[in-house]
């Protein structure tokens, strides 16, 4: 239990470290340098040290992947947290490479330090099995994801929906601990797999029960899960773009996995089933009917959304609820396809948000009117956005449609008895098909307004635009190689 | 070599999106190559494997990890229907040549659906088909709501949904069979050789079935079917009911029937007089049949008479492959060629001959401007079109419903009186549309000057030529299409339909 000095810990950490050095470094270049430039100069030069450090994390993670549990599971380096870091360090570049063109804020610095700590605590978080150091990487997550939502200083929208998130934000957290506290005093442990090993023998009593639902409650938010979404909306609405994608994607997959391995390391034995008249108490009823609350309210609301960015929003809790089915199956498999959807996702919904961050500068708003003969403004962004939304739609070959396929076989290998909710998914995602089609029906069919000229789109972002596009289609063509990856890390626990 | 009429296809896409937006004449030219590129392709292929048996084409892993393959085969069905859409996508291109807005997006669209179709019809792997039968979705939706006419954006997203509903219902029992198989495999001759509990194949049979068949326009779920085809473009309805609804056929026969043989079984009991979901779905593509020609028989708008008329025609097509009867079924593949041939044609007189002239499909506003005299040739090829689409000796249309009809006399005898006068009610329609549009009496009505049209182009006259002969020489040579049928529905793969209530 001993034995583990500084510098064997800091070795341990080194993508982490190199990730929060680089952050210091932003801030420190952008006001000891730069003070004189300009905002453009600024975002190019913060985003270059940005992307060389997690450049650097990934390659430190891709040379020198390292294999360690500390004690009481504090760190847990592993070839499945190694893959899931280097997938959000991945959504992080794209995420600042698509921030450089922006002229929301003055404080350059500070706004891509936070992008960078907000990075930091999501890799700590899916490196952890331990209750303490989740609690804590999920609150500096969500601190830096705060003031990222509010960071538009001139908008009132961006200030609304960062206190909207706050409060929301607030109030899970204590649901959360709380939660993790009682499994604390039921265990005397505070590493996951000593807390299951303690609530195993004992099965279901009252007091797990609490601890259960106020802990899925927790998580429940950090994923915009129907009924702890209410916040979603409007931090989508509200947030600058880059802060935006960051919520919708970075964030999402780290508290996927993290979800996942507490309820199938922490809760294990405690698995109940779902399955159709044969209900047993436990916690996948309660994920399962979670994942359907979130599934047909997010894609039934999804239709009436006149804006792009609450649209994705509520498409976001609906691909919640797909992703829930993941963890009521809990198999090896599931976990394998959640994260294969999850990743994809993320991608997606980054150019999703580049996208609605391109046509914002010009038009100043995300209604879908906005959005009108595209296809005769910016045809390669407009292809971009095809791909994007029939992705999250699930047409293939698209990474959406191999991600929907991989889950709802995995979900029915685990048993037969989820298959009430792999129909609901299935029906669910074709109501989806309605509301993307409708956006890209704008795009592709309406004609532009007769005053608008080409849009103008940034090299930078169209490149950057083009590159995930790209990559959500071969992920799509060529799913084997990624889920080849991802089972092996899965596998290797 | 058949599968490159798919990778023509594609790449005739890129090719088109390349193109820059002025260069009308070299899109056209481009789609109408590719077009032909395919259907040369097909001719190569179907030189190759005279025999109809089923032939492997491609075989290499694809995600290894789920057993799944890129399997592409062929057999005889495919091979009719490759060159049933080899032969529509020709004439398609042909009757399109007058868009001239956005062209080669049109074209892109377009060929993107003629892959999509070529794909599904030569995928040996139930995964793959269902990937190419969803990349067809998303062409057609563009090509109706940007190209069409009349309420094109309800039209497009009706069908949209329709056959994204469709296809979600067959990937519920695809996965489900996937999973209960647990062969780790795709393949369509492996699944067709695992032994389904009966109980699964009972609801997994009339899930994939119906999810197929609302694409093919069974009753009650047709109703996409004349909206789609009215509000399309030329081109696109050609398409719609001469290619895409033959997916849907297809698949009924290719995956849920072969899959889930015994799904067909009688149920041990009766309900409404029901024995069995064979007697179910053979019941609704009887009332498919006669409802669509009664409906047909009261429109007032042309294209809606040629709308409805498919879902009756394709009526045939779903007895047939209930008959379960050899003589059966390959009437039904025959009828699909036949009336892919047909509704093309028909469409195309339709859509573009006469309404791009005259701008209206009121049988009551066409009847005064003497098209028969202004418009002889629209005239003729209705005529002829006309003539085969009732099922006249000599037409594809006769050899095809006479062999359904044969095979449902020998399974349910009792529904072929009412077949029989869905047929009747078909003439009755087509004299009636004819003689209204073309041959009516021009009373003080505005009657238009022959000048006042433009004349017939000689696109339009090719594409007209080939339609045409193609469903005479199948009505006068079925041997010919039947050579290719029969072998493939004697392969392996329907096994599992033999054994079972097959006779």
């Amino acid at each position: 239990m001993t034995g583990t000095g500084y510098a064997e810990i800091l070795r341990l950490v080194m993508p982490e470290t190199i990730v929060v050095i680089a952050a210091f470094l932003v801030l420190a270049v952008d006001r000891f340098f730069l003070t004189q430039a300009g905002t453009r100069v600024r975002f190019t030069v913060a985003a270059a040290i940005a992307v060389v450090g997690c450049g650097g994390s990934l390659a430190r993670l891709w040379m020198a992947p390292q294999h360690a549990f500390l004690t009481e599971g504090m760190l847990v380096v592993d070839p499945l947290s190694n893959l899931v870091q280097a997938a959000l360090l991945i959504l992080t570049i794209l995420a600042v490479l698509l921030a450089v063109e922006s002229r929301f804020t003055e404080h350059v610095g500070e706004y891509v330090l936070l992008m960078l700590m907000a990075t930091a605590a999501m890799m700590f978080l899916v490196s952890s099995e331990n209750v303490l150091v989740i609690f804590l990487s999920l609150e500096l997550l969500s601190l830096s994801l705060y003031v990222l939502t509010a960071f538009s200083k001139s908008s009132i929208q961006s200030a609304e929906a960062g206190v909207k998130y706050f409060l929301f934000g607030g109030m899970s957290a204590a649901f959360m601990l709380f939660g993790l506290s009682l499994l604390y005093g039921l265990s005397g442990s505070i590493s996951l797999s000593g807390i299951a090993s303690a609530i195993g023998p004992h099965g279901l009593d009252p007091m797990l029960m609490v601890a259960l639902v106020m802990t899925v409650i927790g998580f429940g938010f950090k994923v915009a899960a129907v009924p702890f979404h209410l916040w979603a909306p409007d931090a989508y609405q509200g947030a600058p773009a880059p802060s935006a994608s960051l919520i919708a994607a970075g964030s999402k997959v780290a508290s996927f996995v993290i979800f996942a391995k507490v309820l199938m390391i922490g809760f294990a034995g405690a698995e109940g089933s779902a399955a159709w008249r044969a209900y047993a108490a436990g916690y996948v009823p309660v994920v399962a009917v979670v994942a359907a609350a979130s599934m047909v309210l997010g894609n039934l609301a999804a239709i009436a959304q006149s804006s792009l960015r609450r649209l994705l929003a509520y498409s976001a809790m609906a691909h919640a609820g797909y992703m829930l089915l993941a963890l009521a199956a809990h198999t090896s498999e599931s976990v394998a396809s959640l994260i294969y959807y999850v990743f994809t996702y993320g991608l997606t919904t980054v150019g999703a948000f580049g996208v609605v961050a391109a046509v914002e500068t010009e038009t100043g708003s995300d209604k879908l009117s906005d959005f009108n003969g595209l296809s005769r403004r910016a045809p390669l962004l407009s292809l971009c956005t095809l791909v994007f939304l029939l992705s999250l739609a699930g047409i293939p070959p698209l990474a959406g449609f191999f991600g929907k396929f991989f889950l709802f076989a995995a979900a029915l290998q685990s048993g037969m008895g989820l298959l009430w909710l792999v129909i609901l998914a299935i029906a669910m995602s074709a109501v989806s098909l309605y509301y993307y089609l409708r956006v890209l029906k704008g795009i592709y069919v309406a004609d532009p307004p007769a005053s608008a000229g080409p849009l103008r789109v940034p090299p930078l972002n169209l490149t950057v635009l083009c590159l995930i596009a790209l990559a959500v289609v071969l992920l799509g063509a060529a799913p084997g190689w990624l889920l080849r990856l991802i089972e092996n890390a899965v596998s290797a626990r | 070599m058949l599968a490159w009429t798919i990778y023509i296809s594609f790449l005739g896409v890129a090719v088109q999106m390349l193109l820059p937006g002025k260069a009308v004449r070299a899109s056209r030219a481009l789609a109408l190559l590719t077009a032909a590129g395919s259907f040369a392709a097909t001719l190569a292929g179907w030189a190759r494997h005279p025999g109809g048996e089923l032939a492997t084409i491609v075989r290499v892993p694809w995600i290894p990890s789920l057993g799944i393959e890129y399997h592409l085969a062929a057999d005889g069905i495919s091979i009719t229907l490759l060159l049933l859409t080899g032969l529509v996508a020709i004439a398609g291109v042909l009757f399109s040549w007058n868009i001239d807005h956005r062209t080669k997006e049109f074209f892109a669209f377009y060929l993107a659906l003629i892959g999509g179709v070529y794909g599904v019809f030569l995928s040996f792997d139930v995964f793959l088909l269902f990937v190419f039968y969803e990349i067809a979705i998303i062409p057609k939706y563009f090509l109706i709501a940007t190209w069409g006419s009349t309420r094109r954006e309800y039209g497009a997203m009706k069908l949209a949904i329709y056959s994204f509903v469709g296809s979600a219902m067959v990937l519920v029992g695809v996965i489900a069979a996937y999973v209960v198989a647990g062969a780790h495999t795709m393949n369509l001759l492996e699944l067709s050789k695992v032994a389904f509990p009966v109980h699964f194949q009972m609801w997994a049979f009339p899930l994939v079935f119906v999810g197929f068949a609302i694409l093919a326009g069974l009753w009650p779920f047709h109703t996409w079917a004349p909206t789609g085809h009215v509000a399309a473009p030329t081109g696109a309805s050609m398409l719609l009911a001469g290619v895409v609804m033959k997916l849907g056929a297809y698949g009924c026969l290719r995956v849920a029937m072969a899959l889930f043989p015994r799904g067909m079984d009688p149920w041990g009991f009766r309900v409404l007089g029901f024995g069995s979901w064979r007697g179910v779905f053979a019941l609704l593509a009887l009332i498919g049949i006669v409802y669509g020609a009664m409906v047909a028989l009261v429109q007032k708008d042309f294209k809606f008479v040629i709308g409805y008329s498919s879902v009756s025609h394709m009526g045939f097509v779903l007895l047939g492959l209930m008959t379960l009867r050899q003589i059966g079924m390959a009437g039904a593949v025959l009828q699909m060629f036949s009336h892919g041939v047909i509704a093309g044609l028909l469409f195309a007189v339709v859509g573009r001959m006469v309404y791009d002239r005259t701008h209206t499909r009121d049988l009551d506003e066409l009847g005064p401007m003497r098209l028969g005299k202004t418009l002889p040739f629209a005239a003729t090829v209705f005529v002829l079109a006309g003539m085969a689409s009732m099922g006249l000796p000599g037409f594809s249309g006769f050899v095809a419903e006479l062999q359904v009809l044969m095979g449902a006399w020998q399974a349910f005898w009792p529904l072929v009186p009412c077949a029989g006068l869905g047929i009747v009610v078909g003439i009755a329609y087509t004299w009636r549309a004819m003689q209204k549009a073309f041959f009516a009496d021009a009373g003080e009505g505005r009657a238009i000057a022959a000048h006042a049209l433009p004349p017939i182009t000689l696109p339009e006259e090719a594409g007209a030529a080939i339609l045409l002969a193609a469903s005479i020489a199948a009505g006068l040579f079925p041997q010919v299409l039947l050579k290719l049928i029969l072998p493939a529905l004697n392969s392996p793969l329907f096994d599992g339909l033999r054994r079972g209530s097959w006779q």
